[in-house]
């Protein structure tokens, strides 16, 4: 704004920038209030549930709060030799609560993942205790560790020691199949235990393959659908939106179809001499199941932002580039391509994100070797109800898609999808 | 796509190999939705083509599993049918709402923070469903929410706001601020304004917003897995159980008209865009 503009004032009396500001403000704040009630929404119902998964996932105040005066006492203990007196008794009264509470199984089985053949111990010590065997009046030290020879091993105060901290990363570090050793380092899974590790190759492996093959589809029908008279391209558009509109579990249902073993596929593989008719290969329940239903389901998502970008780039460059020498080839490649990159980075990010969380598809028609982390954490959800661990491989997996996110609204920017 | 007559042999061979390429990728993306007509009308209780079938003999082919699927005994057609457009019904206006409102909020110049935001409403749809179904799920069982349709219905609506939010915003991206401003001007006040004047021209992008949210609704399985319960089963659930468990040809019938209905949405959802785009001619 100029120097003679600020002198400018309204009719009653206030500068015009004052007045203008206090506009914008006014403005600025309506605008706010708009977005608000869906943002509270999503912040209520949405993102604060998703924050609160991370606490989920390194809970672990159990035992914390099972044991206070056992942990209370073992701060004084320096975990090298066997402790005090004073943690033994401070363990016995921790130990007589929980079985009047009748949750000392559960201390048993959480101690015992911490280390193997708690459970025992801890059921010995609990009928000596019902059983009234243990004399308060003398050394408790000294009676609890006649119950067993393993209550004399240090190795077991020192598990009970670890895990006095209401927080632990070790689910994070299951995710990745590595865990806390009895010494406190981070250990490694034995090599034919490391289901984790592979699962999450797999599904980086089949997401990128799967943005490959969209690629490699959808660049040649985008770059028709552009470039064929309006009339004929609207007519092969549809052969791309109706199946985006259908339901993921129809477009599902009908590769299970194709795919079995006396199949529409096998059939004609069959009938073509391809293979024999009593030897007709496995397409479903692994990986060609989940690579081809993917790759359907997800060729439009690759189609629609190419196409948009290639919509816009005029026929006579390429006309240019060959009038000036250059052969179809080398104008394509030099003209053309470099001209729909930007769609190839939408399209390839996009397909990326939604692959690498993908789980109804491989779930019915990947099998055991088609399954992919989503599978996992559902798995972890639903079965072996351990919704800790599911909430630490969810952020695992929310984490790297977050950053292909960041990515993505980096080039592209979030209001650029384009849908249909 | 006729090629000049003057155009080298090796460009001739490469040109029908392209189209070639093309036909093939078209075909792999409808094909298989079309096996699933013929095969919904088996007369036989298996998934695949019967001997019958392939000789297009008419005993091979019956309405026996659409009859089963409206009258079968225990069925939970109806049931899921109801309960997926209730659903999808109070999901899309929801969406609708909260989302028209975000939109218009985010096309105003003076929005503060206006990537930051959008990042956030449009997360729904890129963080993998599989994480939003465990984090709604937490939060819909603390509230005590879970197996109601309210729950499901709030579950829908985070995500099908972002759908309804990109298109109103694509549609405002093309608006004149000045037929609102004339409007004010003319003494109308802001609610009038928008009713009279901003709706009615941001109208098929809500619609084809709305549409999205709809089928997005309809269509959702993994965060209904999480939180229904026996009595909140939808068309997807039951399909999914259906091509777990028990694979039936009565799945292709419902599939069959899912497809129908996708079709008329899809229609729609066309015709929709191309008055959008001829709105926006005039106002250009």
């Amino acid at each position: 704004m100029s120097s003679e503009t600020k002198q400018i004032l309204t009719t009653d009396g206030i500068p015009l920038e004052v007045s203008l500001k206090k506009a914008e403000k006014k403005n600025k704040i309506r605008a706010f209030l708009l977005v608000a009630p869906l943002l509270l929404f999503l912040f209520i119902t949405y993102v604060f549930p998703i924050g609160e998964m991370f606490t989920r996932s390194v809970d672990d105040k159990m035992i914390t709060n099972m044991l206070p005066k056992t942990f209370k006492a073992m701060e004084k203990w320096d975990g090298k030799e066997l402790p005090s007196e004073e943690v033994f008794a401070g363990f016995y009264s921790d130990y007589k609560v929980l079985i009047e509470n009748q949750t000392q199984g559960k201390l048993g089985q959480r101690l015992n993942k911490e280390k193997n053949g708690f459970n025992s111990i801890t059921k010995k010590l609990m009928r000596q205790i019902k059983r009234n065997k243990i004399d308060e009046s003398q050394s408790i030290k000294e009676q609890i560790m006649k119950v067993h020879k393993r209550w004399r091993d240090v190795e077991y105060w020192q598990a009970i020691k670890r895990t006095a901290p209401p927080y632990t990363m070790a689910k994070y570090l299951k995710g990745m199949d590595m865990y806390f050793a009895a010494d406190g380092s981070i250990a490694q899974v034995d090599e034919d235990r490391r289901i984790h590790r592979i699962l999450w190759l797999r599904t980086l492996e089949i997401a990128l393959f799967v943005t490959i093959f969209c690629f490699l589809m959808g660049y040649p029908i985008a770059h028709l659908l552009a470039t064929l008279p309006m009339k004929y391209s609207n007519l092969l558009m549809i052969c791309v939106l109706l199946p985006f509109w259908t339901s993921l579990l129809v477009r599902t249902a009908s590769w299970m179809i194709l795919l079995q073993q006396q199949g529409v596929v096998n059939d004609f593989f069959v009938m073509i001499g391809l293979v024999a008719d009593d030897n007709r290969p496995e397409m479903m329940y692994n990986k060609v199941g989940t690579y081809v239903a993917m790759t359907q389901i997800l060729l439009p998502f690759m189609v629609l932002p190419l196409y948009s970008v290639m919509k816009t780039i005029s026929p006579s460059l390429m006309r240019a580039g060959k009038s000036l020498g250059g052969t179809p080839f080398v104008a394509f490649w030099k003209v053309y391509f470099p001209l729909t990159i930007p769609g190839i980075g939408a399209g390839c990010l996009l397909v990326f994100i939604l692959a690498i969380g993908y789980y109804i598809t491989p779930a019915l028609v990947g099998g055991a070797s088609g399954t992919l982390i989503s599978n996992q954490i559902a798995y972890h959800m639903k079965t072996t109800l351990d919704w800790s661990f599911a909430s630490a491989m969810g952020l695992m997996l929310l984490s790297g898609v977050l950053v292909i996110y960041w990515i993505y609204n980096k080039l592209v920017g979030v209001d650029n999808i384009k849908l249909g | 796509m006729a090629l000049p007559s003057y155009t080298e042999t090796r460009y001739r061979i490469w040109h029908y190999f392209y189209i070639a390429i093309c036909t093939f990728v078209f075909f792999f993306l409808i094909a298989p939705l079309f096996v699933i007509f013929p095969l919904s009308f088996n007369a036989e209780e298996f998934l695949v083509f019967s001997e019958g079938m392939k000789r297009l003999d008419p005993e091979a082919f019956s309405f026996r599993w659409y009859h089963e699927m409206v009258y079968g005994t225990k069925n939970p057609w109806g049931l899921a049918a109801k309960n997926s457009f209730i659903i999808a019904i109070f999901a899309t206006i929801g969406s609708i709402i909260l989302g028209t409102l975000a939109a218009l909020g985010l096309s105003s110049r003076h929005m503060p923070y206006k990537g930051l935001i959008m990042a956030v409403l449009i997360s729904p749809m890129i963080v993998p469903l599989i994480i939003s179904g465990v984090a709604i799920f937490f939060f819909m069982a603390k509230v005590g929410l879970a197996a109601t349709h309210t729950g499901i219905v709030m579950a829908h609506i985070i995500l099908g706001t972002p759908f309804v939010v990109i298109t109103v915003t694509a549609t405002l991206s093309g608006f004149d601020h000045s037929v609102t401003r004339a409007a004010s001007s003319l003494g109308s006040n802001p609610f009038n304004t928008f009713m009279k004047i901003t709706l009615p021209l941001i109208l098929p992008g809500v619609i084809s917003g709305g549409l999205f949210a709809f089928v997005t609704s309809f269509d959702e399985v993994v965060v209904v897995l999480f939180l229904a319960g026996l009595e909140n089963t939808t068309i997807p659930v039951q399909m999914w159980t259906g091509l777990r468990e028990q694979l039936s040809p009565t799945i292709l019938a419902v599939a069959t008209c899912l497809i129908i209905l996708s079709t008329l949405i899809l229609v729609t959802a066309e015709l929709l865009r191309r008055r959008s785009e001829r709105l926006r001619g005039i106002n250009r």
